[in-house]
């Protein structure tokens, strides 16, 4: 078998593709966020958003929240409101309720999702209780605030825009922490 | 290695050492490439054993025979055999065994690591099938184990079914480094790339397929290991993942996968048709660039597995018109195949009977993959038996009778002997009969709404399912007639000459039959 310097050499080149396509595979992983970002898919919306807009009075769009909880979650959570009529550019508010029933402190991560899915890219958080964890403890009950301006140049064709939010009990991930320790 | 001193070949036979031994260390394409069709045959046996079990239950509407959770595992384990047991040795074994033949060369390019890509298979499924007897039952998640469902929700074997893909995707990796290097390196002078047998060609893209997309399946279930055990949150919402992100992954290797699961059976029936028209094969540069059209198709297509999901309007446009694209180079090689049996000296032997009944049924397979294709039509078809009619059209009379073809084809060329004829035709029509019966009125319940991977189903849909049970029992039992044959073939027969069939071509039928333990050791004169 004649197994000299060219098979070697075509060897090494074939496990360096196998390892590129192993890191490429995680490489999957930021690339995803990154796709959906910029092309403003999956209803995923971005982190805490800086800026003003002027008011476009001449519009109104009714921004509706949901609120639901994942599999094996117990809290009490739901918006005040159901929906909002608001202009575009205006910064408006929505609180939700959250409380926990059981008698130990946990741990709970909201993350949010918007539809339609297109219209992600022209919703705009300044301030949202799903950018930290949030700790509550045993029958503790707050109202927290989610602050947001609906983007000017937001379709024409989108009138109306549905904001959900899904709770997660992540108290084993992070562990309880007390009130006014964080 | 090339200076051997010639003792002339009669004096000292170079044979396989005595013994068990011989087959754990063994370094020998074609003792390798027997291993691994032996092993492929078990798993196809055991892979259908979990289909009689799925079929019996769906036999009649309610639930008879199963509880539901011992019904999914059954699901999953039939795909993953089958898939990764059954269906991708099977076509290794073909690839050693007559890859070296077919270009000249005395063996594979890396003898050792051949014999270790194929022992990491038993250790891979014997570790996965142990998974069923484990506290909780086996993987029960579908073979596609979509995260949560086999992370969050998982039992607790789905770690040792982690490492099972591990273990078989490095022989898979390994497998395929081993046919590259052997076909791009080794061919007999002479023998240039557009000289090679069709099914070199087939194998050689095939590898590439392996080696760039076995790697991505070994990161998903890593980064599941991991979101499992290691606190991560790849695919979990809570923590910022996105059980979205697992489907991608999982489909861009999903998809190569696929073809890697046909490409081999194209390049087998792309022999036997012109042996048996005794033509030969129509267009064969057309076929060499059609294959590798698919292959290149088959990385931009993935998504076509994931319509619903939620995908915008301009991405499911895209992966669309590309899936639908992919009938185009496979169409040219339905054309080819027919255009080379026509106004052919045919004749119907057991191969030629298998590789026609490909040629048909593989596309009819593809009509419904390409109904599959239309994004809006899918939102129907999607997650019914529609789909499950559809993959294994073009698996089992695609894949499997790729492998039937093949395994009578160059039987005499292994054993010595000629199979007994008779009797492999009547194995032919016992599976063509079965698996139509089988899989056709699949199409039927799909389209009228019956869900995939349920144990039980409404009651309009009893009829159909009654007929496709019967045929799958069909089917399954003539495979043991398959095994009797193979069996009998090997014991004994008519003794083969060196070329059997009278219209073959190729240097695997200028060696003798059964063929030497070494062969080609100096290279053959290619014209």
């Amino acid at each position: 078998m004649s197994d000299g310097l060219p098979t070697a050499r075509l060897i090494r080149r074939l496990l360096v593709v196998v390892v590129a396509m192993f890191a490429f595979g995680f490489a999957l992983v930021p690339l995803y966020d990154v796709m959906c970002q910029a092309f403003g898919i999956n209803g995923k919306t971005a982190g805490a958003w800086q800026g003003a807009q002027a008011v476009d009075a001449s519009r109104q769009v009714r921004v509706q929240f949901l609120a639901s909880n994942a599999a094996g979650m117990s809290w009490e959570f739901r918006p005040v409101q159901d929906e909002l009529e608001v202009h575009p550019g205006a910064s408006s508010q929505m609180l939700f309720v959250a409380y926990n029933p059981s008698g130990v402190p946990m741990t709970a991560q909201a993350i949010p999702s918007i539809a339609p899915a297109r219209a992600a890219a022209w919703f705009h958080k300044t301030e949202c209780f799903c950018f930290t964890q949030q700790v509550l403890q045993p029958g503790e009950r707050i109202e927290m605030p989610v602050r947001f301006i609906v983007d000017r140049d937001l379709p024409a064709d989108v009138h109306h825009l549905t904001l959900g939010y899904t709770l997660f009990d992540v108290t084993e991930r992070q562990g309880p922490v007390a009130r006014g320790a964080q | 290695m090339s200076a051997v001193i010639d003792h002339g070949h009669g004096d000292h036979p170079h044979g396989p050492a005595p013994g068990l031994m011989r087959w754990v260390l063994t370094t020998n394409h074609k003792d390798i490439g027997t291993l691994y069709l032996w092993f492929s045959f078990c798993a196809f046996l055991l892979g259908g054993s979990f289909a009689m079990v799925i079929r019996a239950e769906l036999f009649q509407p309610g639930l008879q025979i199963v509880e539901p959770t011992f019904f999914n595992q059954m699901t999953t384990m039939h795909g993953l055999i089958m898939v990764f047991g059954a269906v991708m040795p099977a076509f290794v074994g073909l690839a050693n065994w007559m890859i070296p033949l077919m270009i000249g060369a005395p063996d594979m390019a890396l003898p050792r690591m051949n014999n270790f890509s194929f022992w990491l298979l038993p250790a891979a499924f014997g570790l996965l099938v142990s998974t069923l007897f484990m506290e909780g039952g086996g993987p029960n998640f579908g073979w596609t184990f979509y995260a949560p469902l086999s992370t969050t929700y998982a039992p607790q074997s789905v770690t040792f079914f982690i490492f099972a893909i591990h273990l078989m995707g490095i022989s898979s990796i390994m497998g395929a480094i081993n046919v590259i290097a052997t076909v791009l390196n080794l061919r007999a002078p002479g023998m240039t790339l557009m000289k090679m047998p069709l099914f070199v060609w087939t194998w050689l893209i095939t590898a590439f397929l392996l080696i760039a997309v076995m790697p991505v399946l070994a990161g998903v279930v890593t980064m599941m290991l991991m979101d499992i055990h290691f606190g991560t949150s790849f695919f979990s919402a809570a923590g910022g993942g996105d059980p979205v992100l697992f489907q991608h992954v999982f489909w861009f290797f999903g998809h190569p996968e696929v073809y890697i699961m046909i490409l081999p059976a194209f390049g087998a029936v792309s022999a036997i048709i012109p042996t048996f028209s005794r033509k030969p094969l129509f267009g064969y540069t057309s076929m060499v660039y059609a294959t590798g059209a698919i292959a290149f198709l088959s990385f931009i297509v993935w998504a076509h597995h994931m319509f619903v999901v939620g995908i915008p309007v301009a991405g499911e446009l895209f992966f669309m018109y590309a899936t639908m694209l992919i009938a185009v180079p496979t169409g040219v090689k339905v054309f080819n195949w027919v255009s080379t049996m026509w106004r052919g000296s045919l004749t119907f032997e057991a191969p030629m009977l298998f590789a026609v009944a490909f040629v048909i049924l593989f596309t009819i397979g593809g009509f419904s993959g390409l109904m599959l294709a239309i994004a809006p039509a899918d939102f129907q078809y999607h997650d019914t038996y529609f789909v499950v009619a559809h993959f294994h059209y073009v698996l089992v009379p695609g894949a499997i009778f790729g492998i039937f073809a093949s395994a009578y084809y160059w039987l005499p060329k292994w054993t010595g002997h000629m199979y007994d004829e008779r009797l492999a035709r009547l194995h032919f029509w016992l599976s063509f009969v079965g698996m139509n019966l089988a899989f056709f009125p699949m199409h039927f319940v799909g389209l009228a709404g019956m869900p995939r991977r349920i144990p039980d189903y409404n009651l309009m849909f009893a009829d159909f399912n009654r007929v496709s049970s019967l045929g799958a029992f069909l089917f399954g039992a003539t495979q043991l007639l398959f095994l009797y044959i193979v069996i009998k073939c090997i014991r004994g027969g008519e003794p083969a000459p060196a070329k059997p069939w009278d219209g073959a071509h190729g240097l695997e039928w200028s060696v003798p039959s059964p063929a030497p333990y070494h062969t080609f050791s100096t290279p053959p004169e290619v014209e």
